[in-house]
This record gives C-alpha cells, sequence and structure tokens, in this order.
C-alpha cells in the first residue's frame, strides 16, 4: 500500500487546533470558514474523542428529535438536536438524526460517534492523526508545541481535549475504589453492595447502569441533590431510576447527602465512613465495592507548570469570556473545556458549554473571535435592513440564544442610521466593552424559572437592561412585541 | 488546598465545621476573573454573591476606584438580598478567584446557618460603621 501523506507536517501555523472529538472538528471547520489558516493534531487515529468511549454505558443524555416541526437541517432544527455539529453544507449538516435506529430518543455511543466520523469526511475536514501533543513554551509573541513528531510554531492554540481524564476527589482511602471508567461491566456488582461517591452525572449513570444487578447501592456526596436543578439538567431524561428508587423509599438504594470522610479496608470489604451535611450525624457503610464518580478533568499536560490558571479544584482551566487561559496569553480552549468561561452567570444560571449543544456555538464564536485578532480588523457585517423585526426573530428562534441562555447574545450596531450584524458574542463581552450604539439580544431565566426575552441597549456608553415580557409559547413576533422593541430603539 | 479548606480560613466561614465547608463548596461553583474584568455590573439585574478566596477587586463608580476588596471580604450581598440592581460595579484588580453563590441560594444559606448569618451580619454593621466615619 502506498504511504498516505499525513497533512499539517511540523512548522509554523497561525494556529493549531488540539484535538478531534467534537470540539475541535467544530473549532477547525469554524476557522476555515473564516479563512484561518491552522493545523488540527491528534493522538487518536480517527475522530470523534470521548465518544470513541464514553458514554460507558453506551447511551446518551442528550437528545436528538429526527422528527421535528421545523426542516432538518435548518438553522431553527438545531434545538432539536443537539448532538450534530454545525455546518453550511447540506451534506454536513444535522447527520445524527439519520444514523440513529430509532430504538431509543436518545442517541447511542456509537450513532453520536459515527455522525462525528461522517461530520469530519463530509466536511473534508483534514487532521493529523497518531501525532501527540507532548510539552509546551512560550517564545517571543508565540507559542511552540513540542509533538512525537516535531514542532508546531503557532500564534495561537486551541486545546480540544474533553474533560475526559478520569478524576479522583482527595479523600482519605479512595485510592482503593474503582473509578467510573472502570465499570463497564454491570454483572460484576451482582449481588454485592457498592458505595458510589459523587451524585453528578456520571454516579448517576454508573448508578443507574448497576441498579439491576447490585444488592444495594448508595450514592453519598455533600451536596444535595437539588430538585429545581434537575428539572434543568440533561441529566433527567436518562440516569434517574437510581433517585425514583430512593424518593419512594425502595430500601436498598440510597441518596445521601454526606461527606465521606475516609474509606478503610475491612478484610475483603471496604467501610466508609460518612458525614451528614444537609442533616446532623455519622453513618458508617461496610460494602463490598466503592465507585469514584467524582467527575473528570482536562488533560492540561504541562500547562499547569506554565502558569495556566484553574477552577474545580484544578481540574478545568479558568478562561476569559472568549475561551483564552486568564493567565497563559494565546492559550486557547474549545469543547467541554470551555465551560471554563462561566458567563455572567445571571441569577446563577449556567452555559450549556459542557455538551456539544452548547460548546458547538462556542467554537464558531471563537473563530470568528481568533480571525479578527490574527488579522487585526474586524470581519464583515451584513447590513440589517429592519433591526426591530430582526432582534424579535433572533429572540423567538435562535439557537445560539436558546441553548446559551443569558451567555451567549445576538448584537446589532447602530451608527449614523445604519444597523449592521455583529453577530453572536458572549453577553460578557457586550457588557463590559465599550462601542458604538448597539443592541443586544438575550434570552434570560428569570428567578422563577420563566424564560425572559431581553434586550441590552447601549448609548453613549450606558447600558440599560431591558426585560420584555415573558410568552407562553415563547413567541415573540407579535405586535405588542413589536410596538415594545420600536419604543427601544427609537428612544 | 480545596475550597472548603480555603473557607475554613476565611472569618465569614470560621464557624463552620469542616462537614458544612464540604457542603458549601460543593453546592457553589467558583470563577476566576483576569485583571480588569468586571464581576458586578452597576444597573444590570440578577447579580450574584462572591465570595473572594484569592485576590483583590475595586468598587467602583463611573470608573473610579472607591474601595478595595481583599481575600475573604464579600460582595453583591446588598443587590443579592434586597433584590435591587448593583449600585457600583467591581472589578477584578488581579487574578481574582470567588466562590459564586446565587442571589436566590443566599437567603437559604443564611437561615440555614445562623452562625454564618451572626457574622455577616457583624461584618456588615462594621462596613456601615467605616462608612459613617468617612462622612466629613
Amino acid at each position: 500500500m502506498a504511504a498516505v501523506e499525513r497533512p499539517f507536517p511540523p512548522g509554523d501555523y497561525d494556529v493549531v487546533v488540539v484535538g478531534s472529538g467534537p470540539g475541535g472538528l467544530q473549532t477547525s471547520y469554524c476557522l476555515r470558514q473564516f479563512g484561518v489558516r491552522h493545523a488540527v493534531l491528534s493522538r487518536d487515529d480517527r475522530p470523534a474523542g470521548m465518544f470513541q468511549r464514553f458514554p460507558i454505558f453506551q447511551r446518551l443524555i442528550t437528545w436528538t428529535k429526527p422528527d421535528a416541526p421545523v426542516e432538518r437541517g435548518s438553522r431553527e432544527y438545531e434545538w432539536y438536536d443537539h448532538n450534530s455539529l454545525l455546518a453550511e453544507e447540506p451534506e454536513a449538516k444535522a447527520l445524527v438524526p439519520g444514523l440513529m435506529d430509532r430504538a431509543f430518543d436518545l442517541p447511542s455511543r456509537a450513532e453520536m460517534e459515527a455522525g462525528l466520523a461522517a461530520f469530519a469526511e463530509r466536511a473534508r475536514l483534514e487532521i493529523r492523526f497518531g501525532c501527540t501533543w507532548e510539552s509546551t513554551r512560550h517564545e517571543g509573541e508565540g507559542i511552540v508545541l513540542e509533538t512525537s513528531d516535531g514542532e508546531y510554531r503557532c500564534r495561537a492554540v486551541v486545546f480540544a481535549l474533553g474533560v475526559t481524564e478520569p478524576w479522583k476527589a482527595d479523600v482519605p482511602g479512595l485510592e482503593h475504589a474503582a473509578h467510573y471508567v472502570d465499570t463497564r461491566k454491570c454483572d460484576r456488582y451482582a449481588d454485592r453492595d457498592v458505595f458510589v461517591v459523587g451524585k453528578r452525572n456520571s454516579g448517576f449513570e454508573v448508578a443507574q447502569g448497576i441498579l439491576p444487578w447490585a444488592r444495594s447501592i448508595v450514592l453519598g456526596s455533600p451536596r444535595p441533590v437539588q430538585m429545581d436543578a434537575l428539572a434543568l439538567s440533561a441529566l433527567r431524561v436518562r440516569y434517574l431510576h437510581p433517585y425514583d428508587e430512593y424518593a419512594r423509599g425502595g430500601p436498598g438504594t440510597y441518596v445521601i447527602d454526606v461527606t465521606i470522610e475516609r474509606i478503610e479496608p475491612v478484610g475483603e470489604r471496604l467501610r466508609v465512613y460518612t458525614r451528614g451535611t444537609t442533616w446532623d450525624g455519622a453513618l458508617e457503610f461496610e460494602v463490598d465495592d466503592v465507585i469514584a464518580a467524582t467527575g473528570f478533568q482536562t488533560p492540561l499536560q504541562d500547562l499547569p507548570q506554565h502558569g495556566l490558571v484553574t477552577v474545580a479544584e484544578g481540574r478545568i482551566p479558568a478562561l476569559t469570556p472568549f475561551w483564552e487561559s486568564v493567565s497563559l496569553p494565546g492559550v486557547f480552549f474549545a469543547g467541554n473545556a470551555s465551560q471554563g468561561a462561566r458567563g455572567i452567570g445571571k441569577r446563577g444560571g449556567g452555559a450549556s458549554s459542557s455538551s456539544v449543544n452548547g460548546f458547538r456555538y462556542n467554537a464558531r464564536v471563537l473563530a470568528r473571535h481568533l480571525a479578527e485578532r490574527l488579522n487585526g480588523h474586524e470581519a464583515g457585517r451584513e447590513p440589517v435592513a429592519d433591526v426591530v423585526p430582526f432582534l424579535l426573530r433572533e429572540l423567538t428562534s435562535a439557537p445560539e440564544l436558546w441553548v446559551q441562555k443569558g451567555y451567549l447574545c445576538r448584537v446589532v450596531s447602530a451608527s449614523d442610521g445604519v444597523h449592521l450584524d455583529a453577530g453572536v458574542v458572549p453577553l460578557s463581552t457586550f457588557l463590559d466593552s465599550r462601542g458604538p450604539d448597539a443592541y443586544a439580544a438575550s434570552v434570560e431565566v428569570d428567578e422563577t424559572g420563566t424564560i425572559v426575552p431581553t434586550l441590552y441597549v447601549r448609548r453613549r456608553g450606558e447600558i440599560a437592561e431591558h426585560q420584555l415580557d415573558p410568552h407562553p409559547l415563547h413567541q415573540y413576533e407579535s405586535a405588542p412585541y413589536q410596538r415594545h422593541l420600536e419604543v427601544l430603539v427609537q428612544s | 488546598m480545596s475550597i472548603a479548606e480555603t473557607l475554613g480560613q476565611l472569618a465569614l466561614f470560621a464557624d463552620l465545621p469542616p462537614s458544612q465547608l464540604e457542603a458549601i463548596a460543593h453546592t457553589h461553583e467558583e470563577d476566576v476573573f483576569a485583571a480588569g474584568e468586571r464581576v458586578l455590573r452597576r444597573g444590570l439585574s440578577g447579580g450574584n454573591f462572591y465570595v473572594i478566596l484569592e485576590g483583590e477587586a475595586a468598587v467602583e463608580i463611573d470608573g473610579e476606584a472607591r474601595h478595595k476588596l481583599m481575600r475573604g471580604d464579600y460582595f453583591g450581598e446588598i443587590s443579592a438580598l434586597t433584590g435591587d440592581p448593583p449600585t457600583a460595579d467591581v472589578v477584578a484588580v488581579t487574578m481574582l478567584r470567588c466562590l459564586v453563590i446565587p442571589a436566590t441560594q443566599l437567603e437559604k444559606l443564611l437561615l440555614d446557618r445562623p452562625t454564618l448569618m451572626l457574622r455577616m451580619l457583624r461584618m456588615e454593621a462594621h462596613r456601615l460603621r467605616t462608612t459613617l466615619e468617612w462622612q466629613p
């Protein structure tokens, strides 16, 4: 067989993207759209990143609705398809629904992996596989990545590495526990007592997986399960059977709020010492297995040694609104790690950046930001003929605003009576930057959970916030909204 | 150092046992701001309550720094408790690490932990006295 020439040999590039999971693929696609010369490196031998292996119980928690009230491949359809990457070409759009066998309302891991592979192929993305990033250094204004294939020099690097490296909390004795990633074979928990440390996605997922087998399951962590938060969590659609069992008083399944003080071996078994956080007292459990579902971290390699600042006990890089490290200039993150830019967090609301659904939009915003920064000038802006209907349409149906509520906004600038579409940007960037008169449309959620369309108006450098009336069907294109916005735009 | 251990060193949380500190640290997220980033925005609704874990911030009115905030200080409590938008900006002076507690959860946090509420009341009283002393 003739040797196939691999793309992107070591050398100088404007941007280097590391990773070929959904974050890396979407970033590379968007950088190409904006004409940014870049290389894509991946230590894997094929695309899809974490979806080659995770979720271990083979079913996603993010949905795709193959038959929706809008046309598959339309912009509005993105709301119904949380798993496909974004593209302009029809052949690369909305690929996951076409690959689902419809056995379940959520795609399987394999269907998701196939969707990502199809995207890479149909969007004709080039990736240098089998190239491992080993270390990093700053050199002048640039960054040098040392890899298994040689040195790459770039002006900016985008790490799209996922948040997939098993992480264990600092609990004495937790070294006796298996991590979530090692629990694949459910039947080995048959007739065993199991303590699961952690009550987030992976804790519930593993508990759901072993529920039919285990003799008893205790899920324990300090943070109470917040039912109101759960109602908005992707978890609710699939992994709540253990919680349901506990809530209904089913013996043998418990979901408790405790700190785990230590874990000690007792013969063949393990003893777990806990203390209540939402109740007074202590409990001890003697179990056959402890599973650490304490989460994952971004594989940051040598970046912390170079001063990369992190959040969440070292697991996630701390990022600026445009997903650049707060401490290492030129070092950006895409994909799941883009959750390191929390946004303004109005009323405690968070971004949806830890799922494909949310970070695919972050990638597009990042690509434009990088293009503008590297080129030293703004990308072209289309005129907006009629600003009020434009903003109301965005508020009603822009998937970026609906998925990334209170995090991404649509901006229209206004100078000398001309309105220009300034695109989608992080809301905090709009609020904190000076600039010409402009409007920003944002979909937000109030204290009661009601969805509130919100318009920010910047006039002579001052920003005013206007909450529009909620609508039971979330349709804001009718006459009363039109009148309200016309007043705001004209005043 | 874990977030819970850091909280244990701050005056506001000094009366709480480790299990309570763990519960707070696991329930709320931390956020890091680069120097110059705005954390609290004057006039905008929905701000949170912030406790400084590391770094310095400034209370600014019309871009002018009025007061410095350090590790262990907190801010955003007035708008969180009254529901009114903040009357000043808070801007990171250095890199700033904060624990972020949504306004909607601050009330429960305080009601569930009276010693924390008392600590905060004392610190508020101290701030009020300092503010009054500034008057000419």
